[in-house]
C-alpha cells in the first residue's frame, strides 16, 4: 500500500502504528500530555492504556498539532507530543509554519503515515505518491524533523526530543492496519478528565 | 503642555474606541492568547495587541487552526479567543460542531463582520448570510455589536457567559461599530 516508496527520504521500515504508540507511553514518567488526533491515531492511544494526560479528538480532522501547541504553550514546563495521521496532517500544513515561528520546545510530533485514509476504506491520499511529509515539515521551518528508520530509532527520536531547543516532528511510516482498540466517545468525560491530568481542575 | 493634553486625549480616545475596549476587556478577563486570521477592519487591534506584552498573539494561516490552538491552551489553564472576518468564520462549522461545542470549550471569537453595509464584494455578501443561520442551528450565544456605548457590556458579560457555562461564543463587530471596510480602501 505504500506507493509513495518513491520519494527519495522516505525508504524507512514499515513500522505498526499501536506498537509505535505503545512504546511511546512506556515512556512517560513526567505526565506528559498526549493529543491523539481522529481515528485509529487516538484508537491506538488509547489502547495503549488510558492516562488521564492523554486527549482523544473525535473530529475535527487536522487539528491534533494545534491543540498540543495550544497545551504547549499554555504549560511551557510539560512536555507535550502530538499524534496525527497523514491525511490528517494534509489538511492542516499551515500549522507547522504556525508551529516553526513560535518554537514551543515542549512540543513533541509524530506523523503515523500510511498514505492511505484507512479507517474510510484505505483510499490512498493525494500526497501518497507524490510527497514527503518531514521535507515539507522541514521546508515549513522545521529543522527538527526526520523520518525514524526503525522502532529503535524512533524510541531515539522521542528521547532526544525531551532535550531540543525547538519543537520536534518525527515521521514514521506505518501499515495498513485498523486501530487496535475503539476510544470511549464521550467528549466531555476526555476534557474533563484531561484537565485534572493537567493539574487545570481539581474533582468534584 | 498643549501636547502633553493631546497625547492623554488621544489615549482616552483609544480606550474608548472599539478595539480599545476589546483589549481592555479580554485583559481584565485575563484572557490572554490571541491567534487571528488578520482583516483590514481588525489591523489597529492586532497592532495594539502586538504591542502589549500581556498578549500572546500570532497569525495562523487558518480560522479552524486558531480555534484548535485556543481549545487546547484552554485545557491547559489559559484562556484565549480568536479574531477573523465573516469569510473566515465560514470555514468554521466542522470544528465548532465537532470540538468547541461537545467538549465544552469556551472558545472566544470576534468576527469582523464583511458582506453588509456597504460591500462591495458579492462573495462577501454571500457568504456573510451563511453566518448567522450556522450560529443558530447550533444553538451558539452570538450578538452582533453595532455601538460603542453597549460594546464594553457585551464583550466582558459574553466572555464571563462563556467560561461560566463553557460554551463558545461569537461577537460579531457590525460595520455600525468599526466603519468596517468600504471601496476606497
Amino acid at each position: 500500500m505504500n506507493t509513495a516508496t518513491k520519494t527519495p527520504a522516505r525508504n524507512t521500515k514499515v513500522m505498526n502504528r499501536f506498537d509505535l504508540t505503545s512504546r511511546l507511553v512506556a515512556k512517560l514518567k513526567n505526565e506528559e500530555a498526549v493529543v491523539g488526533g481522529i481515528g485509529n491515531t487516538n484508537f491506538d492511544l488509547w489502547a495503549a492504556g488510558h492516562r488521564p494526560q492523554n486527549f482523544y479528538m473525535l473530529g475535527s480532522m487536522g487539528l491534533a498539532f494545534p491543540i498540543a501547541l495550544g497545551v504547549a504553550l499554555a504549560q511551557p514546563k510539560r512536555r507535550v507530543f502530538a499524534l496525527e495521521g497523514d491525511g490528517s496532517l494534509l489538511m492542516q500544513l499551515g500549522s507547522l509554519s504556525t508551529i516553526a515561528t513560535l518554537a514551543p520546545k515542549n512540543l513533541t510530533m509524530v506523523v503515523m503515515d500510511n498514505g492511505i485514509y484507512q479507517i474510510t476504506g484505505a483510499q490512498p491520499t493525494p500526497a501518497a505518491a507524490a510527497s514527503d511529509l518531514v521535507t515539507i515539515a522541514v521546508a515549513s521551518g522545521l529543522p527538527n524533523s526526520s523520518w525514524a528508520a526503525d522502532e529503535d530509532d524512533f524510541e531515539r527520536l522521542i528521547d532526544q526530543s525531551l532535550t531540543s531547543e525547538g519543537p520536534t516532528l518525527i515521521g514514521v511510516r506505518i501499515d495498513d492496519k485498523p486501530g487496535t482498540g475503539t476510544t470511549r466517545r464521550d467528549p466531555v468525560q476526555i476534557r474533563e478528565r484531561f484537565m485534572l491530568g493537567l493539574g487545570v481542575r481539581q474533582p468534584l | 503642555m498643549a501636547l502633553a493634553e493631546d497625547q492623554s486625549s488621544l489615549k482616552g480616545a483609544a480606550e474608548k474606541s472599539w478595539h480599545g475596549i476589546v483589549l481592555q476587556t479580554l485583559k481584565r478577563n485575563e484572557v490572554s492568547l490571541v491567534p487571528y486570521v488578520p482583516d483590514r477592519v481588525l489591523t489597529p487591534l492586532i497592532k495594539n495587541l502586538h504591542a502589549d506584552p500581556f498578549f500572546t498573539t500570532f497569525p495562523t494561516a487558518r480560522e479552524e487552526e486558531a480555534v484548535g490552538i485556543v481549545s487546547g491552551a484552554w485545557m491547559a489553564g489559559a484562556r484565549g479567543a480568536v479574531l477573523m472576518q465573516t469569510s473566515g468564520f465560514a470555514t468554521l462549522a466542522n470544528v465548532l460542531a465537532s470540538l468547541a461545542i461537545p467538549y465544552q470549550i469556551p472558545v472566544i471569537m470576534f468576527v469582523s463582520e464583511r458582506g453588509t453595509l456597504g460591500e462591495f464584494n458579492y462573495g462577501q455578501t454571500l457568504v456573510c448570510r451563511t453566518m448567522r443561520p450556522v450560529l443558530d442551528s447550533l444553538a451558539m450565544e452570538h450578538h452582533t455589536a453595532t455601538r460603542l456605548d453597549e460594546f464594553e457590556f457585551i464583550v466582558d458579560r459574553s466572555i464571563k457567559q462563556a467560561v461560566a457555562t463553557q460554551a463558545p461564543v461569537a461577537l460579531i463587530l457590525s460595520p455600525l461599530l468599526t466603519g468596517g471596510k468600504v471601496f476606497d480602501k
